[in-house]
């Protein structure tokens, strides 16, 4: 089932293997289709395999998700892009072990979430930023170091620098209620990087912002995600933001949750995020390709669109 | 390689319908709390035989109460009076204040400090003088206690409640071009009333705490309180315990009504009285 | 802050200026409605002049040779009464927290103990305070006697103990759901969790807790040194030197400037712990 293939994850050799017409239906993904390329011999970031997760008591159930099948390469950015209701966030959070699946199976970096998240291979950036209103932004941004208990000096040196790394130098010593939105937003993001690691898990973190602080936020990100080499799982519903930070974008739909397209941005690690990006006309075709996926809805078993 | 995993996330248990289980468990812990309680009670006074001087049994309340229940009940009736009458002057007075102090800030600030004062300081403290103010045969003095606590939660709810109105309701009463008195009736009005049977709610138990208590501290004869003391100072520790227990079905009572009629208020004015 | 200091005294002297316009203008009798005297008599042996009151501090206690000053004596007794309701206070919040901290952890705990607390609250349990003396009197443990303070101390943390346990537990589980998962994320344990996110989280609604808790134990003690005939305490100069009112009106309010000193500074205290906590008070409402 899984090809293992040497090189880093080259986007346009992805898994339409089987769709000979690239702008007609696109098959929803079966267990079967190759896996995307990861780094030699490390495991894939997140792998679910049929992970289905349903809420509520027998009486009256809602499910959240039904068997989705994913898999996030090492060093991927991910977006998982859909209507309310559609269960990216649960996905998200199911990868984070903040809740478990109620069938499948659901590895990050080959190991259980549960064990994935006592090893602290992820960091996590929620939608409110949840800065603890009490400690400064520098006591904020050390508080995963403080709880593994990380030697001050080095605790020190890793919150210097990522106050620098996210811009805040000025602003070590404010508390959340003296920031604005995007700054705490930034503070979040700076604590989820602390402790340097391999997976980025992201709901919806630029939801509050406004727009210009967004497309900010986003450049930052890009670059960050970049030098850094994590794998991402963004959570989000702009379509030009997912299309703009992603290597690819997942399209999930509602009622069940599952996943209903993948589509490469096919944009590449050497391109500069930044606004001229967004003008770009490829930029603007592959926006719309997304968004044709997100009207399109699920695709029923004979292939045809549902609507 | 498939793990299926129905490890609880944080917060809810592993059970099966955890909602119905709270539910039942809900009611069930604390009755078994209680019956435990009793259980354990009686035991120490049958089984282990402590002194009926030192502990009576439920038993032996129970009989006395019977054997007095005419005289307690008066009793009951008087410290009741009191504990309402008191409660009465202090909502009106505090209701009036509060206004006041909503009204012109000057007011305010001159009873923050006297009200903050109030809620720290031992009111009981002047029961005794309250009693030769009113004479000696007054139960007057106990109500002013009793006035005086009722008075310090219903004025600081009430300042609460009349400042409840957001800028954008008072903006949109502006652009209505409303009048004083209809801003106050539409708007202030009905926002402050949940603050204000709030305040009433915890009024009601402080009227009744203090109305008992200051009858420790002399007055007429009558009244749970002083009869409490005087089964106690004479050692009939069986009869004072009877007393107890109709001072605990008053403050039962007193805090029933009050919160029915805070759940009525707050059914009828959905408006969010937090306490 | 200097404006309300100057409201503060204007507030006081309000009140002083009330009594007395009340005493010059009411009825001798006081106002009486039907058989009721609804509102107090006016003269100056049921009313003494708010002047008087406070020249009457200055003298003499007594008219025994080398008696003390009157300040001086109530202040002794404030000191007394002071020292019992502080340890009463400190007794009744620490088992208060720990009930707290016990109900946090186990939803059982909470379910079967809460309904007892809250109940109790609205229940006049002060009603036992005799009684306490009376088990007081009898404990003896080799040659160490019970003393009298501490079965008022021990009505004062009882007092103080239910308003802090559930202050508490509703402040620990006010805790906002992002910062507990964020917790949960970090693999922090449940302590961990307490430590830094829980306790802290907490402090708006623990010290309106506090402060109940130390008007509690304030009136536990008053009370209780009534009820027990404790000597040196304030409660028990309260009822005395009302008794002595006959002859000597403006004496009997002497102590009760004392009462209101001893709430101060039990409610001073608590300001102080809220200013000395403001850093996790931050975002509360004014």
């Amino acid at each position: 089932m899984t090809t293992d293939r040497p090189t880093a994850p080259v986007p346009d050799q992805e898994d339409h293997v089987d769709d000979p017409q690239p702008d007609r239906e696109r098959p929803v993904r079966r267990a079967t289709d190759s896996e995307p390329d990861h780094a030699f011999g490390a495991p894939p970031a997140v792998r679910a395999r049929g992970v289905s997760k349903t809420f509520g008591s027998r009486r009256s159930q809602v499910t959240a998700l039904s068997e989705v099948d994913l898999t996030v390469a090492a060093g991927e950015f991910v977006a998982l892009i859909g209507p309310s209701g559609c269960g990216k966030s649960t996905l998200m959070r199911l990868i984070a072990d903040l809740e478990a699946p109620t069938s499948g199976s659901l590895e990050v970096f080959g190991k259980p979430a549960a064990r994935a998240r006592a090893d602290q291979d992820y960091g996590i950036a929620f939608q409110q930023a949840g800065l603890l209103p009490w400690r400064t932004v520098a006591a904020n941004i050390a508080l995963p170091l403080e709880l593994h208990r990380a030697p001050r000096a080095e605790r020190k040196q890793r919150v210097a620098e990522l106050v620098e790394l996210v811009g805040l130098g000025d602003f070590a010593k404010s508390r959340p209620d003296q920031l604005s939105g995007g700054m705490q937003q930034r503070v979040a993001i700076a604590r989820s990087l602390a402790e340097r690691p391999r997976l980025l898990l992201m709901d919806e973190p630029f939801g509050a912002l406004d727009e210009m602080t967004r497309e900010r936020m986003q450049a930052e990100l890009a670059r960050i995600s970049l030098e850094t080499g994590a794998a991402v799982v963004f959570v989000t519903h702009s379509i030009p933001e997912a299309v703009f930070l992603a290597d690819r974008v997942v399209v999930m739909s509602a009622r069940p949750g599952r996943i209903t397209d993948e589509i490469v941005t096919g944009i590449g690690r050497d391109v500069v995020r930044d606004e001229h990006l967004r003008e770009d006309p490829a930029f603007f075709s592959k926006v719309t390709e997304v968004r044709e996926a997100l009207h399109a809805g699920p695709v029923s078993a004979s292939g045809a669109h549902e609507r | 390689m498939t793990t299926t995993r129905t490890r609880p996330a944080p917060g809810r248990p592993a059970t099966a319908s955890p909602a119905a289980t709270e539910r039942i468990g809900r009611v069930v812990a604390p009755v078994v709390v209680g019956v435990i309680g009793l259980a354990g009670w009686q035991f120490l006074v049958s089984v282990v035989e402590v002194s009926p001087y030192l502990l009576p049994g439920p038993q032996e309340i129970g009989s006395e109460l019977n054997d007095n229940f005419a005289a307690v009940r008066e009793a009951f009736w008087i410290t009741g009076a009191n504990a309402a009458i008191g409660l009465l002057f202090g909502t009106v007075v505090g209701i009036v204040l509060a206004g006041l102090a909503a009204w012109a800030r000057v007011v305010d600030g001159m009873l923050a400090f006297v009200v903050a004062s109030l809620a720290v300081v031992p009111i009981v403290a002047l029961a005794p003088v309250l009693n030769s103010m009113y004479g000696a045969d007054s139960e007057y003095g106990r109500r002013a206690i009793a006035a005086i606590a009722a008075f310090v939660p219903v004025y600081v709810n009430t300042v609460r409640g009349l400042r409840q109105t957001t800028p954008q309701h008072r903006d949109l009463m502006h652009s209505y071009s409303a009048s004083g008195w209809q801003t106050f009736s539409s708007l202030t009005l009905p926002s402050a009333a949940p603050h204000v049977i709030t305040g009433i709610r915890v009024a009601s138990s402080l009227a009744v705490i203090s109305a008992l208590v200051a009858e420790y501290f002399g007055g007429p004869r009558g009244g749970l309180g002083s009869f409490i003391s005087t089964s106690a100072a004479t050692s009939a520790y069986a009869l004072a315990w009877a007393y107890v227990v109709a001072a605990i079905v008053l403050g039962l009572v007193a805090y029933v009504v009050t919160v029915l009629i805070e759940r009525l208020v707050q059914w009828r004015l959905p408006t969010g009285g937090r306490s | 802050m200097l404006r309300a200091a100057v409201l503060g005294v204007l507030g006081l002297l309000a009140v002083a200026g009330a009594w007395e316009g009340y005493k010059a203008l009411a009825p001798e009798d006081g106002v009486v409605v039907g058989d009721n005297r609804v509102l107090p008599r006016t003269t100056d042996l049921a009313m003494p002049h708010v002047w008087d009151m406070l020249q009457r501090l200055g003298e003499p206690v007594s008219s025994l040779r080398g008696a003390a000053p009157l300040w001086q004596v109530v202040a002794d007794a404030v000191l007394v009464s002071l020292k019992v309701a502080a340890a009463g206070w400190v007794a009744g919040t620490a088992i208060g927290l720990l009930l707290a901290l016990l109900m946090a952890r186990l939803r059982l705990a909470e379910w079967g103990l809460l309904p007892w607390i809250v109940l109790s609250q609205t229940v006049p349990l002060i009603a036992f305070a005799p009684m306490v003396r009376s088990w007081g009197s009898r404990i003896e443990i080799g040659g160490w006697e019970w003393p009298a303070w501490m079965s008022v101390a021990l009505i004062a943390s009882y007092l103080a103990f239910f308003p802090v346990a559930v202050g508490a537990l509703r402040g620990l589980q006010s805790t906002d759901r992002v910062h507990t998962e964020l917790m949960h994320s970090y693999d922090a344990g449940w302590w961990a969790t307490m430590r830094r996110v829980r306790l802290p989280a907490a402090v708006p609604h623990l010290l309106p807790a506090l402060r109940l808790g130390a008007a509690g134990a304030v009136v536990g003690t008053v009370v209780a040194e009534v009820s027990i005939v404790y000597p040196d305490g304030i409660g028990r100069m309260l009822v005395t030197f009302a008794g002595q009112a006959s002859g000597d009106p403006e004496k009997a309010w002497a102590p009760i400037f004392g009462a209101i000193v001893l709430g101060l500074v039990a409610g001073g205290f608590i300001a102080l712990l809220g200013l000395l906590l403001r850093t996790y008070r931050r975002g509360e409402a004014p």
